[in-house]
């Protein structure tokens, strides 16, 4: 190494080691990222362990990857100010420096031991978030200990089936908080990805296997914004993958119980004249595809529509008012283009849904719930 | 060869590009070629920012949408980016190991007219019934469910110009192994040869794969094959790993020629020697071999077991080692050289930062865990649109100012050069730096639209703000290569007055045959040797001037590559209409055809005599 670029290496070294204090720069990052984004969607907003141990993650590898930018910058702004040919000299014919082992050396280990940091949390988490061993535990009485969800991603739209409890809902998950929840994930025709950001890395659902991860949730989804967490497809699927909402709803041990108790006994009842109208149509166009009762198990052609009226979106998607379900009834293709719901010609005697029919059938449909 | 000389009208002119077996011409057409499809690919990719520049938007329609970000991608990968490295491969190697040629000029003929009649192939579908709209990745189980001939066209134009691909990169190997002037030993070889020796081996390895996925697709799609079925025992993972093992080296089949530019770019103007040469090219090829190993780093989320996924990942970071040793060798490169801030040395400069930016994300995604939350996000968006504009867009960019004078004897305009590398550079981090935070915030990639108030709102629209400004850049570089051509004014050879290998040291125009007399190797950097030795001639050469042997040039590759491009109609449409057969039969009659008349027609070539060689003093 010839002198002046060991001064300057002296230098730069100094002023690199001078702006480097990990945990400044750990905390300003964190308070920077945690800025960023909404609270029910974004990652930066961890919503429960499995979330909170990516993020962390992130800002591991965030400090390491500033700290090389750091070197990286320092040598670059001082070699570019440094070595100007109008500052070196117009005819002046540099020394034609052949290489170094010593920085050779330094600049192969150095970056093999910020690795090494990275990888160690690698490795521990890839196999921590893809343990669902505890999945099939059971009590004394030889009931499962933990939720699990089999979900099943329809163009474009999700199912959501509790297999031990003898529940099916759709669009709307609806978990406790404080535990693990586990996740059978599959697709019914093309390959979809199930990802809710706020809680958690995604997982593909595959055409033909099953795969299967766990999230958690530490708070109940009430207080957010919409109160729900936002969820979405993370894999491209058609003409509207990105219309593939959907959301989640966290409640706290006992009230899931209890929405589970509910979801359970709850029978579709049409409340007035209106939505007994209501019903008649449902039960000659609808019914075929959509079931009303969230007792069953996965399969459904249509989404299941138990809980319709407590859901938080029309079509996954928009705002949850009559205006736009009656909408989305009688143009499905329109808002969500190439969904596999017929179009109303093909349910109707060739005709769309009267301005009455939609009434009545968006006031039977508004009614069906299992929170009341 | 007198008859060279004269002006030739443009029918001759048109002749004489659709027969040429000379690397300089071909290397001129793939840069015509990959600069048509680079614009296309980004009026795409304009088309994409308008779309996502406003929640709610209907600038495009869903399904349209996906037609477009799949030709996007699929344009500038295999169209583009691919093409116009090929072109500065053609123009500069050759000449940097002093040969008069590749090893198989009618085959590189073949493999520009292969690549050429696949894009077009694939660029009609937009006006035959819909381009692909499965994403340039193509997961199976989407693109067998896509309806209309979209995905046809991908699979058969994609394998036609894979064909091309594959047969440049054979050429370029034998032609480094074998075609190397006396005295340029593999470690005195300029680093952008190493770099396109590296890329075409890849290109050996990785094609391969693709071909068999692509067959594959065409089988089940055109033909009733069931490979990826999964209702008739096909399964869909296998074409991920297919492409992927593919798609990995894919990525450094482009960025290790970007590399190669760079580090000549940083020699020369330093005005100093490459720094740490021998650990530049084990580098080179250590993150060539290590391409290899980590192409399952794309399907973390697919569902492989923890156990594949660790060590992905782990070997995943491996690559940031090689890789980090460039970028810290470059930097020595520059320090205590004489720095000088052209056009070519702008891109160079500004590349730096951008590909460290692109190459530490890379890293974070190599993390198994966190990448299930930045996967198939926009941060994967930033993420790779930063190695490929921020490292092979400004390659290619900084190659084009770098090189023109070399390939055509003309010298673009400094002036114009920077502001396009100024629009262009800010433009660029305007549009896909802050796509780093939509991904975090949970925005996933390729989606249409987007709903009001997910608070993806303002990002989206500064992003499209950048993406304008890039178009200006370009915009800037087309009137600048305008007022270029146009005016044609000569430079002669090493007009940056510090270059350091052969290519500098040649006569321009670069006379057809290339070297009179095959030159001496001294060392690295021959060029810079023989110029500090005083050699005002700038070769040493072995050898005294005698006959020169020369390829014949034929229509024969651009007829062979026709049979398939009408052969490709034949299988597309197959089974659908009547003279579908016929057509593929046709088309494949024309393609053996063409086989053997070049296998029974015996073509020597010809000489150009002794005597006609003292005559000339270059030119064309």
């Amino acid at each position: 190494m010839n002198t002046t670029m060991k001064e300057g290496f002296d230098l730069a070294m100094m002023k690199g080691l001078k702006k480097w204090r990990l945990f400044s720069l750990l905390a300003a990052l964190t308070i920077f990222l945690s800025g960023c984004g909404e609270e029910y969607l974004s990652t930066l907003t961890p919503a429960g362990q499995v979330g909170r141990d990516q993020f962390n993650l992130l800002l591991l590898a965030s400090a390491i990857m500033t700290l090389v930018v750091i070197v990286v910058v320092i040598i670059y702004v001082v070699a570019i100010v440094k070595f100007r040919r109008k500052k070196v000299g117009e005819n002046v014919i540099p020394k034609q420096v052949e290489g170094s082992h010593t920085l050779e050396v330094i600049w192969t280990v150095i970056p093999i031991l910020l690795l090494i940091v990275l990888a160690i949390p690698t490795v521990i988490y890839t196999y921590k978030h893809a343990d669902v061993s505890a999945m099939d535990h059971v009590d004394a009485d030889g009931n499962k200990t933990a939720v699990t969800v089999n979900v099943t991603a329809k163009l474009y739209w999700w199912e959501f089936e509790y297999p031990d409890l003898g529940v099916v809902t759709a669009q709307e998950l609806v978990v406790p908080t404080g535990e693990k929840v586990y996740f059978n994930l599959k697709a019914a025709d093309v390959k979809h990805s199930f990802w809710i950001p706020a809680a958690g890395g995604k997982l593909d659902t595959n055409v033909e296997n099953v795969n299967q991860f766990y999230l958690e949730f530490d708070n109940e989804s009430a207080g957010l914004k919409d109160g729900v967490f936002y969820g979405k497809c993370a894999e491209l699927c058609g003409p509207s993958h990105a219309l593939m909402d959907f959301k989640v709803k966290t409640l706290n041990r006992d009230d899931f119980n209890a929405w589970v108790e509910s979801a359970k006994t709850t029978e579709a009842v049409a409340d007035g004249d209106l939505a007994t109208q209501g019903e008649e149509i449902f039960n000659t166009s609808c019914i075929a595809c959509h079931a009303t009762s969230a007792a069953g198990t996965a399969g459904g052609v249509g989404p299941n529509l138990a809980a319709f009226g407590d859901r938080n979106r029309v079509a996954g998607f928009m705002e949850h008012s009559e205006e736009n379900l009656k909408n989305w009834i009688n143009d499905p293709q329109k808002y969500k283009p190439g969904n596999l719901m017929p179009q109303p010609e093909q349910l109707n005697n060739g005709e769309k849904f009267s301005e009455e029919q939609l009434d009545a059938l968006a006031e039977y449909l508004m009614g069906l719930s299992i929170e009341k | 060869m007198s008859s060279i000389a004269q002006k030739k009208g443009f029918g001759a002119t048109l002749w004489d590009y659709l027969t040429t077996v000379d690397h300089k011409k071909i290397a001129v057409m793939y840069l015509i070629a990959g600069g048509l499809f680079f614009v296309i690919g980004g009026i795409e990719a304009m088309l994409i920012r308008i779309q996502l520049a406003k929640p709610d938007n209907d600038f495009v329609s869903a399904g349209l949408f996906n037609e477009i970000i799949t030709m996007h991608g699929t344009t500038m990968i295999f169209l583009a980016a691919m093409p116009l490295l090929f072109a500065f491969m053609n123009a500069v190697m050759p000449l940097q190991i002093g040969a008069r040629d590749v090893a198989f000029p009618f085959l590189n003929s073949l493999g520009f007219w292969l690549f050429l009649f696949g894009g077009v192939f694939l660029n009609l579908s937009w006006f035959m019934g819909g381009a692909p709209d499965a994403g340039w990745t193509s997961y199976a189980s989407l693109s067998l469910a896509s309806p209309g001939h979209g995905i046809d066209f991908y699979a058969i134009g994609l394998q036609i110009a894979g064909a091309g691909t594959y047969i440049a990169g054979i050429n370029f190997l034998v032609t480094i192994i074998n075609m190397r002037a006396p005295g340029m030993t593999y470690m005195r070889m300029p680093l952008m040869t190493w770099t396109t020796f590296v890329a075409s081996a890849l290109i050996l390895f990785a094609f391969p794969p693709l071909t068999i996925g692509l067959f594959f697709l065409i089988l089940d799609r055109m033909f009733g094959g069931n490979f990826f079925d999964h209702t008739m025992g096909g399964n869909t993972i296998i074409w991920e790993h297919l492409f992927w093992i593919f798609g990995h080296p894919e990525v450094y089949i482009l960025i290790l020629p970007a590399f190669g530019i760079f580090s000549e770019i940083f020699a020369i103007f330093a005005r100093k020697r490459l720094f740490g040469y021998s650990s530049m090219v084990f580098a080179t090829v250590l993150i060539g071999f290590l391409g290899f190993m980590v192409w399952a780093h794309h399907m973390f989320t697919v569902g492989l077991g923890p156990t594949a996924n660790a060590i992905f990942a782990v070997a995943t970071m491996a690559i940031a080692v090689p890789t980090g040793m460039k970028i810290f060798n470059w930097l020595l490169t520059i320090w205590g050289g004489s720095i000088k801030v052209t056009t070519p040395m702008l891109y160079a400069l500004g590349f730096i930062p951008s590909f460290v930016a692109g190459g530490v994300t890379g890293v974070m995604q190599g993390a198994a865990p966190l990448d299930y939350q930045l996967h198939d996000s926009y941060f994967i968006v930033a993420h790779f649109h930063y190695v490929i504009v921020g490292g092979v867009v400004l390659a290619i960019l900084a190659a084009l100012h770098l090189w023109w004078p070399l390939m055509f004897n003309q010298m673009l305009s400094e002036t114009l050069g920077k502001w396009t590398f100024w629009f262009f550079f800010i433009g660029f981090h305007l549009t896909f730096f802050i796509q780093h935070f939509l991904g975090l915030m949970g925005m996933p990639r390729r989606v249409f639209t987007f709903g009001a108030n997910q608070g993806w709102d303002l990002f989206n629209l500064i992003s499209s703000i950048g993406a304008i400004f890039m178009a200006i850049g370009v915009v800037i570089l087309v009137v600048n290569i305008i007022i270029t051509v146009v005016k044609n004014v000569p430079v002669g050879n090493d007009p940056w007055g510090d270059g350091r290998t052969l290519e500098w040291a040649i006569p321009q125009p670069v006379p057809f045959y290339n070297f009179k007399q095959t030159p001496l190797v001294r060392g690295l950097d021959t060029f810079w040797i023989e110029k500090q030795e005083g050699n005002k001639e700038g070769m040493t050469y072995a050898e005294p001037i005698s006959d020169i042997h020369m390829p014949n040039n034929s229509f024969v590759p651009f007829v062979m590559t026709l049979g398939l491009f009408i052969a490709g109609f034949g299988a597309l449409y197959n089974g659908e209409k009547d003279w579908a057969v016929p057509v593929l039969v046709l088309g494949l009659a024309i393609t053996f055809a063409s086989m053997a008349v070049r296998s029974i027609k015996d073509d020597h070539g010809y000489h150009i005599h002794k005597e006609d060689l003292m005559n000339e003093k270059g030119g064309k």
